[in-house]
C-alpha cells in the first residue's frame, strides 16, 4: 500500500517534468489527464479511518470525472477544431524549463522540510509534490505562448492546489472541495469560450497576436 | 434581508437571460440596483445578525464596502439605461445578466465570514466580469478579457492555496479546525505561525492581484481601457474594494496569530510600490481610460499602505474606500461619455471636452480634482487621516514618500486631464448623435455632489462605522 502511494506521488512529479519538456499539445493534454487520474487515486490511497467514506468517494470520483475525463475531452475538442498540434517557440525553451522545474522540485522538498506540519503527517511526499506541481503550473503559464498551453498550465496549478487540499480532507467541509472542482470547470469553460473567440478573431491560437495593448 | 440582497440580483439575472426584448432588458438592471439599495438601507436601519450558521454576516467593514458599491451600482444602472440605448447595435443579454451576477457575488464577498465562501465569491466576480470586458466584441477587448481572466485566475488559484495553508495552520492541537473568521481570530494564539506567514504571502499575492496592486496589476490598464465606462466604474470602485476587504479579512487573522508586524510591512511595501509605479506611468499616458487604471493602482496602494500603518490610518482607509469608490464612479462614467462623444480615447486627439460636453467635460476635471485629494472633496480628508496616522505613528519615511507620490501623480494626471478638457474641440474626431443627457450625465454629477458633501460634512454615524470597521482590524 505504502509503495503504491509513493509511486503515485512520484508519477505526479514526473508528469510535471514531462509537461515542461513536451512540445506536442496532444501528449500534453494526455499527461494532464493522467495527472488528474493520479490525483483521484491518491485521494483513495490516502484514506484513513478519520475520513467519511462518502466524502472520499465524492472527492475521488469528482476529480476523476472532471480532471481526467471532462476537461481533457474539452481540450481535445478545442485543438481539433483549431487544427493546431504543437507549441511553437516557447518564451523559455524546453531544456531551461525542465531545469527550472527540477530546481522547483528540490526547493519544494527543502521548503517542506523547513516547515513541519502542525497535524499528523499524512505522507512525506504530499507537500513537496503539491508545491512542485503548483510551481510547474506557474512556469507553464508564464513561459508558453499558446492559449491552450496556458490553460493546461492553469490546470496543472489547480492540480497542485488539489494535492495540498488532500491534507485537509479530514476536517474541511466538503463545500470547499466542491468549490475547487466546480471553479476549475467554470474557469476552463469560460476560457474555452474565450479561446474560441480568439480563434475567430485571429485565426490562430497564439496569444502573441494579443499584444496590441501596451504602454 | 441578508439573503434577499444576495438572491434578488441572481433571480433577476436569470430573468435577464430569458428576457426576449433587448430594449427593455436594461430595466432589470435598474430593478436589481433599486432592490439592492433598498435592502442595504433596511440593513442599516435594522441589522439582521448572522445567518446560515454564521457563514454570512454584515459586519462594519462589510457594511462600508457594500454600501459604497450599492450606491455605485445604482448610479451605474441608471447610466446604463442611457448607455445601452445608445449601443442598441449590441446584444445586451450577457451584459445585463453578467452585471446582476456580479452584484450578487460582490454582495456575498461583503458578507462572507468564512474564508472558503469568500474565495468562491471572489472567483465568481472574476468569471462574471470577463465576458463583460468583451462587450465591444473586437480584438482589443478580447485581448483585455483574456488577460484579465488568466491573470485573475492565477491569483485566485494562489489565494486558494493560501486559504488551504491557513486551514492547515489551525489544524494542530487546540487549533480552530475551521475557516470561520470568528474562530480563527479567537484562537489566533493556537495557529501555527510559520504556516500563517506562508498563507499570508499567498493570500496577499492572490487577492492583491484582484486588487491590482503593483506588480500584480498587469491586467488593469487593458481591462479598464477596453471595458465600457460603467464596467470600469464597477471594477475600480467596486470589485477592487472588495478585494481590499478580502485582504483585510486575511490581515485580521494574521494579526490575531501574532504575525501582524510582518504582514504590515509587506502591505506597506506593496502599497508604496503601487503608488510609485502609478506615478511613473501616469505621466505621459496617451489614453485617458488607461490613465484612470493607473489612478486605481495608486488608490489600492493607498489603501494597502493605510492598512499596514495601523492605528488611526485604518479608519482613514475605510473612509477612503468610500471616497475612492464614489470618485472612481464620477471619473469612469464621465470618461465613458467623452469616449462616446469623440469615438476616441487618445489624448492627442481628444480636446475641448468641456465645450462639446458641457456637463461631462467639467465633471471629468472635477473628478480628477476630487480623486487626487484636493480640498474640499472628501478624498482629501481620508488621505489626510492616513497621513496623520503615519506621522503620529512615527513613520516619517512612509509619510514623506506618500506625500511625494501624491504630488507627482497630481501633476502627471492633471496634465492629461487638462489637455482633454480644455481648448477648442474643432478638428477633433467626433461621433454625431451623442450629447450629455440626464441618464448619462446625471449619475456622475450626483456622485460628485455626494463626494463634495462628504468632504464638507461627514455625518457622525458614518465616522463611527469607519471606526468600528477599523477596530475589527486593530483590535482596540
Amino acid at each position: 500500500m505504502g509503495a503504491w502511494t509513493d509511486m503515485a506521488f512520484i508519477l505526479v512529479v514526473v508528469l510535471d517534468l514531462f509537461l515542461l519538456a513536451s512540445s506536442r499539445l496532444g501528449a500534453a493534454i494526455r499527461a494532464v489527464a493522467l495527472q488528474g487520474a493520479m490525483l483521484s487515486v491518491l485521494a483513495l490511497l490516502l484514506t484513513s479511518s478519520g475520513h467519511s467514506l462518502r466524502h472520499v468517494l465524492v472527492v475521488a470520483g469528482g476529480a476523476f470525472l472532471i480532471k481526467a475525463v471532462l476537461i481533457p475531452w474539452l481540450m481535445f475538442r478545442a485543438i481539433r477544431e483549431m487544427a493546431i498540434r504543437r507549441e511553437m517557440e516557447p518564451l523559455v525553451g524546453y531544456v531551461p524549463s525542465m531545469i527550472l522545474g527540477g530546481v522547483g522540485v528540490v526547493l519544494s522538498f527543502a521548503f517542506s522540510r523547513g516547515l513541519p506540519l502542525p497535524t499528523n503527517e499524512m505522507h512525506p511526499f504530499l507537500v513537496p509534490t503539491a508545491l512542485a506541481t503548483v510551481w510547474t503550473g506557474l512556469l507553464l503559464v508564464v513561459s508558453r505562448r499558446k492559449a491552450v498551453t496556458q490553460v493546461l498550465g492553469f490546470l496543472v496549478l489547480e492540480n497542485g492546489v488539489f494535492v495540498f487540499g488532500l491534507l485537509l480532507t479530514e476536517f474541511m467541509p466538503v463545500m470547499v472541495e466542491a468549490g475547487v472542482l466546480l471553479d476549475l470547470l467554470a474557469a476552463v469553460f469560460v476560457m474555452g469560450i474565450v479561446m474560441f473567440q480568439i480563434n475567430r478573431e485571429f485565426a490562430s491560437l497564439d496569444t502573441d497576436a494579443l499584444s496590441s495593448l501596451r504602454d | 434581508m441578508v439573503l434577499l440582497v444576495i438572491l434578488a440580483p441572481l433571480v433577476l439575472a436569470a430573468v435577464a437571460f430569458a428576457w426576449p426584448d433587448g430594449r427593455t432588458r436594461p430595466w432589470l438592471l435598474l430593478a436589481g440596483a433599486v432592490v439592492h439599495a433598498a435592502g442595504m438601507i433596511s440593513l442599516w436601519v435594522s441589522p439582521d445578525g448572522p445567518v446560515l450558521s454564521g457563514y454570512l454576516d454584515l459586519d462594519a467593514a462589510g457594511t462600508v464596502v457594500l454600501s459604497t458599491s450599492s450606491a455605485l451600482f445604482l448610479a451605474s444602472a441608471i447610466y446604463a439605461q442611457g448607455y445601452l440605448r445608445a449601443r442598441d447595435d449590441r446584444d445586451n443579454r450577457v451584459f445585463v445578466g453578467g452585471l446582476l451576477i456580479l452584484l450578487s457575488a460582490m454582495t456575498t464577498v461583503g458578507m462572507a465570514q468564512h474564508l472558503g465562501v469568500l474565495w468562491v465569491a471572489i472567483e465568481i466576480t472574476t468569471l462574471a466580469t470577463a465576458p463583460l470586458i468583451y462587450f465591444n466584441h473586437n480584438a482589443r477587448s478580447l485581448e483585455a478579457a483574456w488577460k484579465y481572466l488568466l491573470v485573475s485566475s492565477l491569483g485566485i488559484a494562489l489565494a486558494l492555496l493560501g486559504t488551504f495553508f491557513l486551514a492547515l495552520s489551525g489544524a494542530g492541537p487546540g487549533g480552530p479546525k475551521s475557516l470561520l473568521l470568528a474562530d480563527l481570530v479567537r484562537d489566533g494564539g493556537h495557529l501555527s505561525r510559520p504556516w500563517v506567514r506562508a498563507a499570508f504571502v499567498f493570500l496577499l499575492v492572490g487577492y492583491g492581484t484582484k486588487m491590482g496592486l503593483a506588480p500584480l496589476h498587469s491586467w488593469k490598464p487593458d481591462a479598464y481601457g477596453e471595458a465600457p465606462g460603467l464596467l470600469g466604474a464597477l471594477l475600480a470602485g467596486g470589485i477592487t474594494n472588495f478585494a481590499f476587504l478580502s485582504v483585510v479579512r486575511v490581515f485580521q487573522v494574521t494579526s490575531a496569530a501574532g504575525e501582524g508586524a510582518f504582514a504590515a510591512d509587506a502591505l506597506m511595501a506593496l502599497g508604496l510600490l503601487s503608488m510609485a509605479l502609478a506615478a511613473v506611468f501616469m505621466a505621459g499616458q496617451r489614453d485617458f481610460k488607461r490613465m484612470l487604471a493607473y489612478s486605481s493602482v495608486e488608490h489600492m496602494g493607498i489603501l494597502a499602505v493605510a492598512l499596514g500603518l495601523g492605528g488611526s490610518a485604518v479608519t482613514g482607509a475605510f473612509y477612503h474606500v468610500v471616497n475612492n469608490g464614489l470618485s472612481k464612479g464620477v471619473l469612469f462614467l464621465a470618461a465613458g461619455n467623452i469616449h462616446r462623444a469623440y469615438g476616441s480615447k487618445r489624448t492627442d486627439e481628444v480636446r475641448g471636452a468641456a465645450r462639446r460636453l458641457p456637463v461631462s467635460g467639467p465633471l471629468f476635471l472635477a473628478g480628477f480634482l476630487a480623486v487626487t485629494g484636493t480640498p474640499p472633496f472628501s478624498p482629501f480628508w481620508s488621505e489626510f487621516m492616513i497621513l496623520n496616522g503615519a506621522v503620529s505613528g512615527g513613520r516619517y519615511l512612509v509619510a514623506g514618500l506618500f506625500l511625494l507620490f501624491l504630488a507627482v501623480i497630481f501633476i502627471g494626471m492633471g496634465a492629461t486631464v487638462l489637455s482633454v478638457v480644455q481648448g477648442s474641440d474643432e478638428g477633433a474626431p467626433g461621433r454625431p448623435g451623442f450629447r450629455d443627457g440626464w441618464l448619462t450625465a446625471g449619475p456622475p454629477l450626483v456622485l460628485l455632489l455626494v463626494v463634495l458633501a462628504l468632504g464638507l460634512w461627514l455625518p457622525r454615524p458614518l465616522l463611527s462605522i469607519f471606526s468600528a470597521a477599523a477596530r475589527l482590524v486593530t483590535g482596540t
